[in-house]
């Protein structure tokens, strides 16, 4: 077991090196020169160009530029913001909690209503219920998430009033008040996935000998679906809910946008608008090691949650 | 934005969808998309505006006859737009899904084909792939390269390609096992000419599900792009840059302009599924 866990954790760190070597060496795609890229659009001072080649070294060979950025990186140092003047560190930093706080209430709605609808699908296979509730969730996966957006602003925003149509808020309630709908919006999607997922995956247990044979013995169906068919039908359900952690995030930067919030992915948005590369390369870097942080970690558990899928040759 | 969801070769997968809808459904999609691409071919014949045509003293007018689905804030028929940006909205995701369909054939062929350490490094190359959505390869893309569509697709071309990559390499690994590729090998043909003209075509139905659904998931990433207002730029009728353009139309109460390519957007990629899903559905259980 820990030699599966240790094997995990050395391809993450592997994967993680390589994902990070990309998005540095993505600078060098751009066309042009590097010192132009980073600078486009500006008139730069003389310090500003220092500034930049310094912060880069671009006088450096391009392993060594690679490796200075990197122990940057490491100790949480993406640079300068040439447009905000400030460490690109303290400005992702100041727009975590929105961002955080957004995935943090999309993720529970989508567990919560992911789950239930897909539970109350399976239990009602085949009946009007689950008709039903199958062709919402192939409409709901159909509809982005700016779409949903909009659509929310429109109805209960502009017509109803009952939301605003901007802003994080202050304070908890307020927060919570002023994120529902940008959660709403962001779950969509996401919720009509992780129904199918779960719903299929608890048909495949719920026709298996054993459901039969823990029901004829006379338990309670409910106590019978929580631990024989709930607990076996996780697995899949936590494979996706790993592969949805990326997309939200992602997702998360047009929902920001849309909903003009102040968080990570809107900050994403503006710097590419602005070019303001050190940003953009930051941003990129921290979604791809939240997904493959997320993976592995996935990977990690399932065997614990499935003890059927043993950890390899070598486990435990 | 969208996460890919791979087509899963089991049986009875999506049965229950037809159970419900019948082949209606299959055949109404089928319908509607070819009645996009009709809109986006003839949309010179169709639309009753030039699409960037202004009216200011006409600007957020409700639908009326001479503008079915009314106008945006500039006074440009919300309709002749819709039908005009069904262009860039479906041209974008084709080359998309052509090219990553592809690229995803060859690289899966290979590593299906082959196996041992070919298939373990391609493996891993696809393993990082994974790791950057198409949205976030396109909007990276747009940093490198600039705004418009000539970046973002071929960066979420190459995001999309190892979920087809992936899918052919397991379809591959299971039809070499059959008996007719070792007939072929056995009669001296070259490995290149069963693999490609052989098995090939055996694989291609479920690779072109995969592709199908591949299209709704191209068509939601690339309008979520211009709706940022990093791909398709104004003038240009583009659905996702319309919703963009809309945004103030819909805090004045009037989101007609904004609405209309939403829901195009939506009606298409439902399309997309039910068809990609159809397609998957009558070919699961198939022999290779």
């Amino acid at each position: 077991m820990t030699w599966f866990v240790a094997r995990k954790l050395v391809g993450m760190v592997l994967t993680m090196l390589v994902t990070s070597f990309l998005v540095f060496a993505s600078l060098y795609v751009a066309p042009g020169d590097p010192l132009d890229f980073l600078l486009q659009g500006r008139s730069p001072t003389p310090e500003m160009v220092a500034a930049v080649s310094e912060q880069y070294g671009l006088d450096d060979p391009f392993l060594v530029q690679y490796w200075h950025w990197l122990v940057g990186v490491l100790h949480l140092d993406f640079g300068r913001s040439l447009q905000f003047r400030e460490d690109v560190a303290h400005l992702i930093g100041a727009r975590v909690p929105t961002t955080l706080g957004l995935i943090l209430m999309s993720g529970t709605m989508i567990c919560v209503f992911g789950l239930a609808v897909g539970i109350a699908g399976a239990l009602t296979a085949g009946r009007v219920y689950d008709r039903a509730l199958l062709v919402l969730s192939t409409v709901l996966a159909a509809i982005p998430s700016f779409v949903a957006a909009i659509i929310l602003i429109s109805v209960f925003s502009v017509r109803l009033g009952w939301f605003p149509t901007s802003g994080a808020g202050e304070g908890l309630a307020d927060r919570i008040y002023h994120l529902f709908l940008p959660a709403v919006a962001l779950s969509l999607t996401f919720i009509a996935l992780v129904s199918r997922v779960t719903r299929s995956s608890m048909l495949d247990e719920l026709r298996r000998e054993h459901v039969e044979v823990a029901l004829s013995r006379g338990m309670t169906t409910r106590s019978v679906i929580r631990r024989h068919v709930l607990r076996n039908a996780l697995g899949p359900i936590l494979t996706i809910t790993g592969l949805l952690v990326a997309g939200l995030l992602v997702a998360s930067a047009v929902v920001e946008t849309a909903f003009s919030l102040n968080g990570m992915g809107s900050l994403l948005v503006q710097s590419v608008d602005k070019q303001d590369f050190a940003i953009v390369q930051a941003i990129v870097l921290l979604v791809v090691f939240a997904f493959v942080i997320v993976n592995t970690v996935v990977d990690i558990a399932y065997p614990f949650i499935d003890p059927r899928v043993t950890a390899g040759p070598g486990a435990r | 934005m969208s996460v890919l969801i791979g087509v899963q070769p089991r049986a009875g997968r999506m049965s229950r969808l037809r159970s419900f809808g019948g082949n209606w459904l299959f055949a109404l999609s089928c319908a509607v998309l070819v009645g996009f691409v009709l809109l986006a071919v003839l949309a010179p014949l169709l639309a009753p505006y030039p699409p960037d045509a202004t009216d200011l003293l006409n600007s957020l007018a409700p639908p009326s006859p001479e503008h079915w689905l009314g106008t945006n804030q500039v006074g440009q028929d919300t309709l002749s737009r819709l039908i005009y940006g069904s262009r860039t909205s479906l041209v974008g995701p084709l080359m998309i899904v052509v090219l990553s369909t592809l690229l995803g054939i060859a690289l899966g062929l290979v590593a299906g084909w082959r196996g041992g350490w070919v298939d373990a490094a391609l493996s891993r190359v696809f393993d990082i792939m994974f790791a950057f959505p198409g949205l976030l390869l396109a909007i990276l893309a747009v940093a490198l390269f600039g705004k418009g569509l000539a970046a973002p697709v071929v960066a979420m071309s190459v995001a999309y390609t190892p979920f087809v990559a992936r899918l052919v390499r397991s379809l591959v690994m299971q039809a070499k096992a059959r008996p007719y590729i070792a007939a072929y090998a056995v009669q001296g043909f070259g490995a290149a000419h069963v693999a490609g003209r052989r098995l090939l075509p055996n694989i291609a139905p479920t690779v072109l599900a995969q592709s199908t659904l591949n299209f709704g998931y191209a068509v939601i990433d690339l309008a979520a792009l211009s709706f940022l207002g990093l791909g398709v730029q104004p003038p240009t009728p583009d659905w996702g840059a319309m919703i963009n353009e809309g945004r103030g139309a819909i805090l004045a109460g009037t989101p007609l302009s904004a609405v209309a390519p939403a829901l195009a957007i939506i009606i298409v990629v439902v399309a997309f599924n039910v068809v990609g899903e159809e397609i998957a559905d009558r070919l699961a259980g198939r022999d290779l």
